[in-house]
Parts: C-alpha cells; sequence; structure tokens
C-alpha cells in the first residue's frame, strides 16, 4: 500500500478527505469539487476492470454513474477519523464487482484500486444516454417528476419545489428516496 | 445523464444523514435486548427456583457463553459494516464463545459418568429450546439488519449471518433464565442448534436485504 501518488506527487488524500468532511456536514459546494475530482480516476478504475474482464468498456459511463450514487448514498460509512482513500477504494471496487456479477462474469477486480491508476487525460465524450436516464423513467410519478426535474434538467431545489407546488422540505425528502429507489433498481440488474 | 449533471444532483442531496453506522448498531443491540427481555418476560419468564440456580456453575455458564458470543458478533458486526475492512481483526474475538462452550463440554465430560451423558444431552425440552430460542431472536435480529443496511456491508449474507449469532446469542441468553437443563451437554448441542437457525435465517435475510 505505498503508491497513493498522484502524477503530480501530491497524494489527494488530506484535500479530499477535507471535501468529504465539509460534504458531510452539509456543503454541497465541496462536496461537489469531491466528486468532480473523483470522476476521472473513476473512469480509468471502470473502464480498465471492464475491459480486463472482458466485458468491454463501452459503458463505463454507467459504472462511473452507479459508484457515484453509491458513494453518495453510503457516504455516512466514511470514519471521519480513518483515511478516505481506501474506503473510497472499497466501495469503487464492491461497486465494479457487482456490475461483472449482474452481468454473469467472475468478477476479477484488480485488488490495487483505483488511487493507483492515473487518471485519464483524454476527455471522454459525455454521453447523456446513460443507464441511469432509463432507470429514472421507472420512478413512480413524483418521484421521476422531482429527480429528472434536478438531475436532468439540473433545476434547484426551491423551483422543482415551486413547479410541482410542494414544499421544500418534501422535495428533498422524496429526491432522496428517489436516489435510493434508483440505486435499488440498479442492484435489480438487467432483469428489467 | 451526463456525469456531470448527476454530481450536480448529488450535491443539491445533502441534508443531515441518517444517524452513522456505528451509533445504529448500539441502538439496535440495545433495543433488541429490550424487545427480547420483553418478549421473555411476558410468556416464560424466569424457572423458579432462578435465586437458587444462579449459585450453580452450570445454570451461570449459560448466561456467560451466550452473552460471550453476542458481545463478540457486535465487536465484529460493527467493522463488517465498513466496505473498506476486508478482515476485520475483530473477527478472532468470534472463536472465544466456541472455545469456551468446547472447554465446558470436556469439564462435564470428565466429571458425569459416561452412563449419564446421553440423558443429559437429550435433557426435557429440546423441541420447546429450538423453537423459543430463534422466535426471541427476532425481534433483535431484525433490528441488527437495519443497523446493517445503514452500513455498507462488504459480504451480505456474511453480515446477515453475524446479525444472527447476535440475535442468537441474545435470545438464548433470555432462554437459558428459564429452562432447566443446565449441562453442557444440552447447551453445546440445542442451543448451538437454535443460534445456528437464527444464523441461517440471518445470512438468508442479508443476501437480500444487506446488498447496497
Amino acid at each position: 500500500m505505498s503508491a497513493t501518488k498522484t502524477s503530480d506527487g501530491a497524494t489527494p488524500e488530506t484535500e479530499w478527505a477535507g471535501l468529504m468532511r465539509a460534504g458531510l456536514l452539509g456543503d454541497g459546494a465541496a462536496y461537489r469539487r469531491l466528486l468532480e475530482a473523483i470522476v476521472p480516476r473513476l473512469r480509468k478504475f471502470a473502464s480498465g476492470g471492464l475491459a480486463r474482464s472482458g466485458i468491454g468498456n463501452a459503458d463505463a459511463e454507467d459504472v462511473v454513474q452507479e459508484i457515484l450514487l453509491a458513494i453518495h448514498l453510503k457516504r455516512q460509512t466514511w470514519m471521519q477519523d480513518q483515511p478516505f482513500l481506501p474506503w473510497l477504494n472499497a466501495i469503487a471496487r464492491h461497486k465494479l464487482i457487482d456490475v461483472m456479477r449482474r452481468r454473469g462474469r467472475r468478477g476479477e477486480v484488480p485488488i490495487e484500486g483505483l488511487i493507483e491508476i492515473l487518471p485519464d487525460e483524454t476527455a471522454q465524450p459525455e454521453t447523456s444516454q446513460t443507464e441511469l436516464t432509463r432507470l429514472v423513467s421507472r420512478l413512480d410519478g413524483k418521484q421521476q417528476a422531482i429527480v429528472s426535474a434536478i438531475s436532468l434538467d439540473g433545476q434547484s431545489i426551491r423551483d422543482t419545489a415551486a413547479k410541482l407546488g410542494m414544499t421544500e422540505v418534501a422535495v428533498r425528502v422524496n429526491f432522496h428516496r428517489g436516489l435510493k429507489k434508483l440505486a435499488a433498481l440498479y442492484r435489480a440488474g438487467d432483469a428489467a | 445523464m451526463k456525469t456531470g449533471d448527476l454530481i450536480g444532483a448529488l450535491s443539491t442531496d445533502t441534508a443531515p444523514q441518517d444517524a452513522s453506522p456505528r451509533n445504529a448498531f448500539v441502538k439496535a443491540i440495545g433495543f433488541g435486548a429490550l424487545i427480547a427481555g420483553a418478549s421473555f418476560f411476558a410468556t416464560l419468564g424466569p424457572r423458579p427456583d432462578f435465586m437458587y440456580a444462579i449459585h450453580t456453575v452450570r445454570f451461570d455458564f449459560k448466561f456467560v457463553v451466550t452473552l460471550v458470543l453476542a458481545a463478540t458478533a457486535f465487536l465484529a458486526a460493527r467493522d463488517m459494516a465498513r466496505p473498506e475492512i476486508h478482515r476485520s481483526r475483530m473477527r478472532r474475538f468470534l472463536l472465544a464463545a466456541p472455545v469456551l462452550m468446547i472447554l465446558a463440554v470436556a469439564a462435564e465430560l470428565y466429571m458425569v459418568p459416561s452412563g449419564q451423558w446421553m440423558t443429559k444431552l437429550i435433557g426435557h425440552n429440546m423441541r420447546f429450546c429450538t423453537t423459543m430460542i430463534p422466535l426471541f431472536a427476532l425481534g433483535p435480529l431484525a433490528l441488527m439488519l437495519w443497523a446493517f443496511r445503514r452500513g455498507a456491508p462488504e459480504n451480505p449474507a456474511r453480515a446477515g449471518a453475524i446479525a444472527g449469532l447476535i440475535a442468537g446469542g441474545l435470545g438464548a441468553a433470555f432462554y437459558a433464565a428459564h429452562c432447566f437443563d443446565d449441562s453442557p451437554l444440552f447447551v453445546a448441542t440445542w442451543y448451538t442448534l437454535a443460534i445456528a437457525i437464527v444464523t441461517a435465517l440471518g445470512a438468508f435475510l442479508g443476501r437480500r436485504l444487506l446488498r447496497w
């Protein structure tokens, strides 16, 4: 467990742990910066893992999005007095193995984890046709309206509440439940 | 959905989180013991000679071994709810209850003439024992699974099994206060079977409920 350094020699542990702590206290901007910072590594990790298992890395972005959702929903399981990177690695590996299992492959995921993987320099085109879009359409009425307003259309909680004639608290609660439901739909897998 | 849009959406969902898994486990074992205790006192209650029995070593040992099992499984459970811990150092303490049981059985075999071994093992009420312990364990099992859902166990079935060991140990500790069969030969056979039933149920439910 030595190679936790990035290409520029800085270790992201301290910075990311700090952003995560702020995020857990409700600092959305810090939390957003954290998620943006980890995405390049998640991409590399997902496409590497998929390619190695012979699935092909065409839908790596789906895996990245599923990992992000898991990080989000399980963020309270990170103990703030413990290192952040091993926790992040564990979540990413768990979800990658999960995806492979669902596709009927033995989950052979590199044990070294995503921290040793250098971020991909070449920007990949961001597709909007991910599995997540399809899963949002399977949410029931109110949840679907709220989740798609906030995530697909990028609206704020307040605007969404005004548009749907709900309180902001109700929108928040339903949005969070919708995210949990999306994670469950992922797990239910390709049965749909 | 673009990943950037997803990130934007997730960062609006930053309301204070559910209680941390660690707190959830403390709550679960506390309320679990309360529920098991309440259902025990409402149905069976302690045996009439309880005050006399607590002065006998065989009777007391039943509480020691079942509570040691519940406590060691509880310590392992809190680590197992954390995704980054692959092999909790707490897992080795899980050997404590089986080792105690083996030592007690060895002592019993040494002290009791071999002609009585089967009588002691069969006891009076094995079917009742293997029914009531799992029943008393149901409440604690549900609560431990709830606590695990707050966590992120790497192996859902194994986490469910640990929840079952905790619940089975608690259920057995209460049942022990009612049960007249105190021989370690009886405990090692039927208590173990009863706790194994709860553990298997926990593993079964864990596979379904603890995926994340």
